[in-house]
């Protein structure tokens, strides 16, 4: 059992390029946190520096609350399971397994049991005999996680563990890592690019850009509140369409933004003291579910362009443009069942309840914190 | 049609080729069975690919005229001590070079690079001139000390390791093994290929020395077999049956080798550095 601390971690390579900006995290005892990100975005460095694998360049690491910067792999008690899982091709899966053990110089009857328990548990009782080349991509990936587990490691930490499986035994191996992380309750740290996994594995997910720490939360709040464009983008399949916008003084004392040749009026609560009145960009954010054909509670009707339909089987996903709009902004809506309607022009209603608005930067602007208590009602179709 | 030709005609031209090679291996093995006086009169005819009666005489001869025996021992001692020297030495340098991270590794692997284009001959009378001054002249030492760290097979190890996946020695870290555990239980299994490439490379290169044993050592006891057989062309009476049996007695060690480590020996030199 152990927490994981990551206190003002930086990276950088030899190269020039940096890895980690600044990262901050804290993991507590026997949580799954899952780090997605985009390719390149630092993910994997911040599990390998955690391992031991890389020196960090600034910052602590802090496992149980001891620093460990200077410790070895080894003395972190630590387990990693490989991308390529890394599987010894040269040993039998019985050999696999108790090579960690006998680097510990555990005892031969400890290691023939121990090994016995974890190969029981995994269901590998009847491979033990087998070399690595000689299983399937499922169960490389469980000898992996049994040589990760049968030394009893503190932390487990995954990177990208399922990205060489095909997509059923993914969904397999996704829902047995998920019961043996509960049954164990170890703390746990998995590495992905893939949201779905992040979302559906995690109790709380970590989303990097460019090695820095975005957001951290439930995968319900990164869904529902995400702190940036980037986040609002990366979760949800597929993710928010974000348009770029203005937003202008308007009326009555009102704000004013302009979607999809729509004007929708904000009360000046809405928007935060240090906006100053004039015009400036802004971004809003909707689901591809927060839209359909039809009036819905608070929604405002936009008319739009059908450019392409693609049929999933329970739902469609219609690839969009606002009419009249020049910009290239490729919006998506989700549609349940077969969306027959065919390209060409039509109605559509979006949500006002659920859209999200974010500043220049691409930062959030949260309006439960704004003066006046103001709720998303408040943005008001004039039409 | 046209496929049919264009393979016929390079079937026959890779024929002819095997040919060339062939033919003086074959008077060789088939001259060592003759008596001395049809050697060179069977010459020019196809009876030269044949011994008719197996005549063993020239076997003995070898063994009585000269210390065969010392030489072949002499030898299978110096090749086999280089070439078991030489994988650790080698493969550890190798291994240091494309794993481990130390000041001074590029410049000294630069230099090793710059090294594999120095033949010996180059540096043959410094190196006589040095190993005068250590007084190892006439020694088994002078013959395997200079030959067990070699260039070129330490950038074959290096290009090996540097293609094997990283994850295998990351795991073992994690797993708690040291550097030379990593090596001994990690990598060497998984470097088969490498080092039976290397072991015969070196095999084949050491087994057939002339230029340097011939300058530093004098006597019987320490020399090897390429000197033997030069000795053994100067002593008259010049018996060619007897020569032939004495190359076939000196090429022997070298195809049971490469028999037993062919298929490690191609797959090599054919994934050397290019292994996934």
């Amino acid at each position: 059992m152990a927490t994981v601390s990551y206190r003002n971690v930086s990276k950088h390579f030899a190269a020039g390029s940096v890895a980690l900006r600044n990262f901050n995290l804290e993991i507590n005892d026997g949580e799954f946190v899952v780090l997605v990100g985009p390719s390149g975005c630092g993910k994997s460095t911040a599990l390998r520096v955690l391992a031991g694998l890389e020196e960090i360049t600034e910052g602590d690491i802090l496992i149980n609350g001891r620093v460990v910067n200077q410790w070895t792999p080894q003395q972190r008690n630590i387990a990693m399971v490989f991308q390529n899982y890394a599987l010894y091709p040269h040993m039998n899966v019985r050999s696999n397994l108790e090579f960690p053990l006998k680097m510990l110089h555990t005892p031969k009857e400890h290691i023939a049991q121990k090994v016995a328990e974890i190969a029981q548990m995994l269901n590998l009782t009847d491979q033990l005999q087998r070399k690595p080349n000689q299983l399937s991509g499922g169960q490389r990936q469980r000898v992996a996680m049994g040589r990760a587990l049968v030394r009893n490691p503190s932390v487990f930490l995954l990177d990208e563990p399922l990205s060489n499986l095909d997509a059923k035994q993914r969904a397999q191996i996704r829902a047995e890592i998920a019961t043996l992380q509960k049954d164990l309750g170890k703390t746990t740290l998995y590495v992905t690019h893939d949201q779905v996994e992040a979302m559906t594995l995690g109790n709380r997910v970590a989303v990097l850009d460019a090695g820095r720490l975005h957001q951290i939360g439930t995968p319900a709040e990164l869904y529902a509140h995400p702190r940036s464009t980037f986040v609002a983008r990366f979760i949800g399949s597929p993710g928010m369409n974000i348009v770029s916008t203005h937003l202008q003084s308007g009326e009555n004392n009102h704000w004013q933004i302009e979607i999809g040749g729509q004007y929708l009026n904000l009360q000046p609560e809405t928007i935060p003291h240090h906006f100053h009145l004039g015009k400036r960009r802004i971004y809003i954010g909707f689901r591809p579910e927060s839209i359909t054909t039809k009036p819905v509670g608070n929604s405002f009707l936009c008319q739009v362009k059908v450019e392409a339909t693609e049929f999933l089987g329970h739902e469609t996903l219609v690839h969009f443009s606002f009419l009249g709009d020049k910009s290239v902004t490729p919006l998506i809506a989700r549609m349940p069942g077969q969306f027959s309607t065919g390209e060409g022009k039509m109605d559509f209603f979006i949500s006002i309840d659920d859209l999200h608005l974010f500043d220049e930067k691409g930062t959030a602007i949260d309006r439960e914190n704004f003066p006046g208590n103001v709720t998303q009602s408040s943005i008001m179709n004039l039409l | 049609m046209k496929n049919f030709t264009v393979q016929l005609a390079v079937y026959l031209l890779l024929g002819g080729l095997s040919l060339i090679f062939l033919i003086p291996v074959g008077m060789m093995v088939s001259g060592s069975f003759k008596p001395d006086g049809h050697v060179l009169v069977e010459a020019g005819s196809l009876r030269t690919f044949f011994p008719g009666e197996l005549h063993l005489a020239n076997y003995g001869d070898v063994f009585d005229r000269v210390p065969f025996a010392r030489y072949m021992a002499n030898s299978l001692f110096i090749t086999a001590t280089i070439v078991f020297c030489g994988l650790w030495i080698n493969s550890l340098a190798g291994y240091a070079f494309a794993r481990l991270q130390w000041s001074g590794r590029q410049a000294l692997l630069a230099a090793v690079i710059a090294i594999l284009i120095i033949p010996l001959e180059a540096i043959a009378v410094p190196l006589f001139y040095e190993v005068t001054l250590l007084g190892w002249r006439n020694t088994y030492l002078v013959q395997i000390i200079p030959f067990l760290a070699n260039a070129f097979s330490i950038y074959l190890f290096y290009t090996f390791f540097l293609a094997l996946p990283k994850e295998l020695e990351e795991a073992a870290r994690i797993d708690g093994a040291s550097p030379l555990r990593i090596f001994i239980s990690v990598i060497v299994p998984n470097a088969k290929p490498v080092f039976a490439a290397v072991s015969i490379l070196t095999f084949l290169t050491q087994w057939g020395s002339f230029l340097w044993p011939l300058m530093v050592t004098h006597s019987e006891e320490v020399r090897p077999l390429p000197l033997g057989i030069a000795a053994f062309y100067t002593l008259p009476p010049l018996q060619w049956g007897d020569i032939f049996a004495f190359g076939v007695l000196m090429v022997l060690p070298v195809l049971l080798l490469f028999i037993l480590f062919q298929r490690w020996f191609v797959q090599g030199v054919a994934t050397t550095g290019m292994k996934n």
